[in-house]
């Protein structure tokens, strides 16, 4: 509750600064449009800021979900084999040296200007934090654990589901609250680069038409939505996951 | 069980021309100071033993059961999920029952829903050994079980586990001349020269600790210990 009253002290604290900034430097409302006339914007254009919010959390839900799973998956197949390991890793790490803005293009051409670009982009953001957090979760194992599960002549596959994945699950958390921080990341790119529907597009065609109030609207609905998507993965992780480590 | 021969990890040497055998249905302590390689032998025994390099010769059986210092109990599960962890672990028949029935007989028939977190340590200590129970193999090795707990835990712990493990081959390694005075059927001194076995008190264990051989036998242990090697 604490967490909540300050996170609204925060905001607060923001948009005061916004207003005081306006009226120091006296700057024109279609650079830097007004608290009150953003707010007036998101009241106006709730019907069609929520129609394109609903696209873009769509994109979002869907690549978390994906990016999650296949992230889990991969992480428990190079905890498992040494010589995924060996393959695989320098890829991943390979990929990440890739800028994700320099993909977006290739995905809009490859799967369209629909859902399914957007989605891959947001599944691509979050894949190597989720396999990555939950991947070094799954080799850290307490190694007397281990030792006991090898006297007791564990078969390597049920070490791993009922010991390295159960303790390994707050890992898998940790990484999941930074998905759903990235995920809104790479839908929006997704949008930028070609889309006819969704936040990102909605910012784009504003700002294309001088609309900063339009903009600014669009750009406070994503970082709520975000805001809550986070929050909601934060108590999930908590009501399950977390719970393992004891 | 016989372990013979020197053994070292990396460029380190643990031990030299060492040769311990067990005796079946009898408890053996080894006892010994820090870093004298108790442990090591230990894990010879218990075929954990991938970084240590034997030149000898080893004879175990091929399984055994293993209770150390930290319970090792998995904290997502229940008592009773911990007790039957070995079968799920093999992926054997999973005995709930005789479960319930092994941690009756460590005292905890009504713990058996709750997690090691919500156990006190000498609890989650009779948890472990219920699990070793539960794993029944004629050798069981202890790694100083009961070194964490308090001197009344630990008194209660050894006469628990001394009564319930009667007539295994056991393998306890301790540093605590009291323990191996009041469990050993045989007494061995560990030192950088070898092994040197010390004669036992009378009576069956667990031996009473006010017993004056017991407490005698205690007083030499730690003469021996203390002796410069």
């Amino acid at each position: 509750m604490t967490g909540w009253r300050a996170g609204l002290a925060a905001a607060l604290l923001g948009i005061a600064l916004w207003q005081a900034v306006i009226w120091a430097t006296g700057v024109a409302r279609f650079i830097l449009p007004p608290p009150a006339l953003v707010a007036e914007t998101i009241w106006k254009s709730r019907a069609l800021l929520a129609e394109h919010a609903a696209i873009t959390m769509a994109e979002v839900l869907i690549g978390l979900v994906l990016g999650a799973l296949l992230g889990f998956l991969s992480a428990i197949g190079l905890a498992a084999s040494p010589v995924a390991r060996a393959l695989v890793k320098p890829m991943l790490v390979f990929s990440q040296a890739i800028p994700v803005f320099a993909l977006a293009p290739i995905l809009t051409l490859w799967l369209g200007f629909g859902l399914w670009s957007k989605i891959t982009m947001a599944l691509i953001i979050i894949y190597f934090p989720v396999t990555s957090s939950f991947f070094d979760a799954l080799m850290r194992t307490n190694q007397d654990w281990l030792g006991m599960a090898r006297v007791m002549k564990a078969r390597p596959w049920r070490i791993m589901w009922y010991i390295r994945i159960p303790s390994a699950l707050p890992g898998f958390a940790s990484g999941l609250r930074l998905a759903a921080v990235y995920a809104p990341i790479g839908a929006i790119i997704g949008e930028w680069v070609g889309a006819s529907k969704g936040l990102g597009y909605l910012m784009l065609l504003a700002n294309g038409r001088a609309k900063t109030d339009l903009m600014f609207a669009a750009l406070i609905v994503l970082a709520v939505l975000t805001i809550l998507l986070h929050a909601g993965v934060n108590k999930l992780c908590e009501k399950t996951l977390d719970r393992s480590a004891g | 069980m016989r372990l013979t021969g020197s053994a070292r990890i990396g460029d380190t040497p643990i031990f030299k021309d060492l040769d311990l055998s067990l005796e079946a249905g009898a408890w053996t302590c080894l006892l010994g100071a820090s870093g004298v390689g108790k442990t090591t032998v230990l894990k010879l025994f218990a075929g954990l033993d991938e970084a240590v390099t034997l030149s000898g010769h080893l004879e175990a059986p091929e399984r055994v059961a293993l209770m150390a210092q930290s319970d090792m109990l998995l904290p997502w599960l229940s008592a009773l999920d911990n007790v039957v962890i070995g079968a799920k672990l093999r992926g054997d028949r999973v005995d709930l029952d005789r479960g319930k029935e092994v941690l009756s007989r460590v005292g905890l028939a009504d713990q058996a829903a709750r997690k090691p977190t919500a156990l006190s340590g000498g609890q989650r200590q009779r948890v472990a050994l219920a699990r070793t129970l539960m794993e029944d193999r004629d050798v069981v090795l202890l790694d100083e079980p009961f070194s964490a707990l308090d001197a009344l835990t630990r008194a209660q712990m050894q006469d628990l586990t001394a009564e319930l493990l009667a007539d295994r081959t056991v393998l306890l390694i301790t540093h605590d001349p009291l323990e191996a005075a009041r469990l050993g059927d045989r007494i061995v001194i560990m030192t950088a020269h070898g092994l040197a076995d010390v004669p036992v008190p009378q009576g069956r264990i667990p031996r009473a600790l006010d017993a004056q051989d017991v407490l005698q036998t205690q007083a030499n242990l730690l003469n021996q210990l203390r002796m410069p090697s």
